[in-house]
């Protein structure tokens, strides 16, 4: 059944273009209930997941490699599930009130966002690492896609294209990351590799895979200093930034984190890379948001934040691997019931308020906090979800916010006393870090709702009168607000069947359920948590009451965002440098490639010459030097050096034509007759060839002037000669074989009825070279036939 | 050059061509017992050929042989070919050569040899290049 839920986003994607022919329906009710079926049937799997069963699915796929289609739906992954799917159907019914039916490419959108959604459940439910991969890259594609959905305008695909080279570039680290695990392990399972962590710690491999694992997770979570993609995708319709980027992929490296947590938890480095990495987003997100003046900006950076408050939890967390006590663990554990706690809870709220956002959108026909104000009365409803999601988000009672932010409180606090690193006093720097964060989130959030919904209405500046949405479009943001309500006091109600299973997964190793359980109550005592809301809430109200004043929070000052910059640079530095580095060298003349080559060329085998031991020169074999052999040779060397220095082209082609009849006469010498009388003939027609072609040059070309002398030319060429001798003499030196050429004296008459055996070779023995060679030939003769009688004019 | 522009070459021209084609015939058929060949000979047909060209002019050789010469390379490459081929249905691997000997009536005991076809088509081959590259570029304005 799992694998099947999974494929059945895929299959359906491929039916929705059909809907076409049903052009009176909007598209979006064929979509409806693919979510709503996977839902259901997570629904029906929680009482066996709660109970401590796992659902595992196994299809061979790849099993000489390892890869094979295994699904596993454990607590952490139906929590995924159940997020996947539910917030997925509420948003397919927002988009069916949000996106005008009449857009043609209104299947598009939902083709995407099956795709998206098959991916993500993939995702999540794959224990094969290299099935996680793929659906994770099929994730990073969806969302390319989803973000660019108006690609008309410059902005989206801008963004689109950010967002796919960062988590691209995550995900590829991620890959090579997976494949040290399999390096160290043997294997491509999650559950397989988690049962040897105890081995893996000492591998040097070790440390690289965290690191390049951990990259994909970051990027695709929105990490500092990765996070700047996902403002960017905020250009996507909203719908798409609600599920997308609020609820479902950017909790992927979450997931992933998490879900790496059972194999690398334990290290000192997992511990730091993770809880300081979060705890970095989360301000400086939080930060960042209270500078926005676009409702959705202000939105992603604080999804940022938020997502950095779960991440630094999960660090925190894995503090518990370092204890053996069934108590200390309970106790440095609390971090990950509240990271799975606040999972849940932000998808809610975050889902809800993105929605809330595109409703105001709709309504006024614009997002900027600048035209906004005094929305109260005119959407009550609108702004009664926006009210609760925004309190939800600044964690504040009674809504189920205020229950995760306590528990994230009391984990800083309980940090302090994890004593096995050595910290001491720097560990306070994670509760006054999460404080600080935490009173810029009250701060955003009172933005939210307040800037937008209270104060005047600036009727003059909105393009349309606004009036409440319609019941459709406010029926998803209703239903998930009620949730964060429902949560808030029925905590317990998703802690068993729901937290403790995915903490318990988390976990890994066979933990119990009631060993990780933690009741959640509002009220717990006059704790230093409790303190800490007290000091957020105040100090965050005045910070909302004059945050305007501050220059640090000025709105001209948030234009001037240095990673954006950097970002920017870093790309215009590599196509600008990258083009530069190719006119460089790609100088398209071929002298300089020319020079390129035999530089390899002489670099390439000096090199060899040199390096390899068993080379030498060897003078042994020698024959004996006659006179006419010396005479030879010293007048073919006249004549070749003469060719650079010849003063016209024709006198150089005589010299060429000497040096080839000086050959013609080693030849002989040396006793070859059949290629002395070939060599004479063929020189004397390239001769005639050569004659012809410059007698037919253009006449402006035909100056008579000295061939022009450089330094590097001599070089190159008094290298090759170097080179090429040494070769000559080393191969006479080294070469260890007989040769055949007795084979061919002795059989030349015998058994091919020969006696020039030079032609026997050519004509029997290697018949099929000279084939091919006329072949060669032929063609030749044919080009030269088509480039004259066919050739182009060219413009002289 | 114009026709009949020199009277010398082109009478020893009549005569010496004959002698190179005849000399390329002996190297043709000498080339598997000394040296010589099917490559040499076509280069050295080609030679006469092109002194009866530069004697005359090239519509003479075009009268003379009143062939496409690229056809000429064609015919050269499928007997090469052939000739290959025909051991296949011998059971013998492509290109293997058989020979014997046998008496002829004028020659009396000669060797005769599948290689030799194979060489025509060298001969033919080359001869058919040689002129279509030549022809092409001297006919070229």
């Amino acid at each position: 059944m799992l694998h099947i839920a999974i494929l059945i986003p895929f299959l359906w994607a491929a039916l929705i273009p059909l809907m076409r022919w049903f052009s009176r329906i909007h598209a979006g009710w064929a979509v409806l209930p693919v979510p709503v079926a996977i839902f259901a049937y997570l629904i029906s799997q929680m009482s066996q997941i709660g109970s401590g069963e796992n659902i595992v699915v196994e299809i061979p796929w790849m099993p000489d490699l390892g890869i094979n289609l295994s699904f596993v739906l454990d607590g952490w992954s139906l929590l995924f599930g159940l997020l996947i799917s539910g917030i997925g159907a509420l948003v397919v019914w927002y988009s069916m009130f949000y996106m005008g039916k009449r857009t043609d490419s209104i299947r598009n959108f939902y083709v995407y966002l099956l795709l998206f959604m098959g991916a993500m459940l993939g995702v999540v439910f794959s224990d094969n690492l290299m099935v996680l991969y793929g659906f994770w890259e099929l994730t990073s594609i969806a969302s390319f896609l989803l973000i660019a959905f108006w690609y008309r305008r410059e902005r989206s695909r801008y963004g689109a294209l950010k967002s796919m080279l960062i988590t691209v570039f995550g995900g590829l680290a991620m890959f090579a990351g997976f494949n040290l695990l399999y390096a160290m392990t043997g294997t491509y399972s999650i559950r397989e590799i988690a049962a040897q962590a105890s081995e893996l710690v000492d591998q040097p491999l070790f440390l690289p895979a965290m690191i390049l694992v951990l990259l994909g997770a970051f990027t695709k979570s929105a990490q500092f200093p990765f996070h700047i993609w996902l403002p960017d995708a905020m250009e996507a319709p909203t719908p798409v930034s609600a599920y997308l980027h609020s609820a479902t992929m950017v909790k992927a490296g979450l997931y992933l984190v998490a879900r790496m947590s059972p194999i690398f938890a334990g290290a000192t480095e997992w511990f730091w890379i993770v809880s300081l990495t979060g705890l970095v987003t989360l301000t400086y997100g939080s930060f960042k948001a209270i500078r926005q003046t676009d409702l959705k900006a202000l939105l992603a950076y604080s999804t940022i934040s938020q997502l950095g408050l779960i991440m630094s939890l999960l660090g925190v967390g894995s503090a518990a691997a370092f204890y053996t006590d069934a108590d200390q663990v309970a106790w440095f554990g609390l971090a990950t019931t509240a990271a799975v706690f606040h999972l849940i809870n932000h998808a809610v709220f975050k889902g809800s308020l993105f929605m809330v956002v595109g409703i105001v959108d709709h309504e006024t026909g614009t997002r900027d906090l600048r035209r906004l104000g005094g929305l109260m009365k005119l959407m009550p409803i609108t702004s009664a979800i926006a009210l609760i999601g925004s309190f939800s988000m600044a964690g504040l009672p009674p809504f189920s916010g205020f229950l995760s932010k306590e528990m994230f409180f009391t984990a800083m606090v309980h940090i302090l006393e994890f004593d096995v690193l050595n910290a001491g006093s720097w560990m306070l720097l994670l509760p006054i870090l999460a404080w600080i964060a935490s009173v810029f989130t009250f701060v955003y959030s009172m933005i939210l709702v307040f800037k937008t919904f209270g104060g005047k209405l600036k009727e003059n500046t909105l393009d349309k009168k606004p009036h409440e949405a319609s019941a459709g479009l406010l029926a998803s943001p209703i239903l998930l607000v009620s949730l964060a309500i429902v949560f808030a006091f029925m905590p317990n109600l998703l802690a068993y069947n729901l937290i403790d299973p995915a903490v318990a997964a988390i976990r890994g190793g066979g933990v119990d359920f009631e060993s990780v359980h933690v009741s959640i109550h509002f009220w717990h005592g006059w704790t230093p948590e409790l303190w800490m809301t007290i000091g957020v809430v105040l100090l965050g109200t005045l910070l909302y009451r004059t945050y305007t004043r501050f220059k640090l929070l000025d709105r001209e000052w948030s234009n001037r965002d240095t990673l954006n910059r950097l970002y920017n640079g870093l790309l215009s530095l590599l196509e600008n440098g990258g083009r530069r580095l190719t006119d460089l060298y790609m100088t398209g003349s071929v002298r300089h490639y020319l020079i390129y080559i035999l530089i390899f060329f002489i670099a390439a085998l000096c090199g060899t010459l040199v390096f390899s031991p068993d080379i030498r020169l060897g003078m042994d074999n020698y024959a004996p030097i006659t006179f006419y052999e010396v005479a030879l040779v010293v007048v073919m060397l006249a004549t070749a050096a003469a060719v650079p220095f010849a003063r016209s082209r024709v006198n150089a082609i005589l010299f060429t034509g000497a040096v080839g009849y000086m050959v013609t006469a080693l030849f002989l010498i040396f006793r070859a007759p059949d290629l002395a009388l070939t060599q004479m003939i063929v020189e004397t027609v390239s001769v005639v060839l050569f004659l012809l072609c410059f007698k037919f040059l253009p006449k402006l070309k035909s100056t008579k002037e000295r061939p022009v002398f450089k330094w590097t030319n001599l070089l190159v060429a008094g290298g090759v000669g170097v080179t090429v001798t040494l070769i000559a003499l080393a191969s006479m030196g080294s070469s260890p074989f007989e040769p055949i050429s007795t084979y061919f004296l002795n059989e030349s008459y015998k058994s091919a009825g020969g006696k020039n055996v030079v032609n026997v070779i050519l004509v029997d023995f290697r018949g099929f070279d000279t084939l091919f060679e006329i072949m060669v030939l032929g063609v030749a003769s044919l080009g030269i036939f088509g480039l004259i009688k066919l050739g182009v004019q060219t413009t002289p | 050059m114009p026709k009949g522009s020199d009277i010398f070459l082109q009478n020893i021209s009549k005569v010496v061509v004959f002698i190179i084609l005849a000399f390329a015939l002996y190297l043709f058929f000498t080339g598997h017992g000394s040296p010589g060949g099917g490559f040499i000979a076509g280069l050295m047909s080609a030679g006469a050929l092109l002194l009866l060209a530069l004697a005359f002019d090239i519509d003479t050789v075009r009268k003379v042989i009143p062939f496409d010469f690229k056809l000429i390379t064609a015919i050269g490459l499928l007997i090469a070919l052939c000739t290959g081929t025909g051991a296949l249905f011998f059971g013998e691997p492509f290109l293997k050569h058989a020979f014997g000997y046998f008496q002829l009536p004028l020659l009396g005991k000669t060797e005769l040899h599948t290689a030799l076809i194979f060489d025509l088509g060298v001969y033919l081959a080359v001869v058919g290049v040689t002129m279509t590259i030549l022809l092409t570029i001297g006919e070229d304005n």
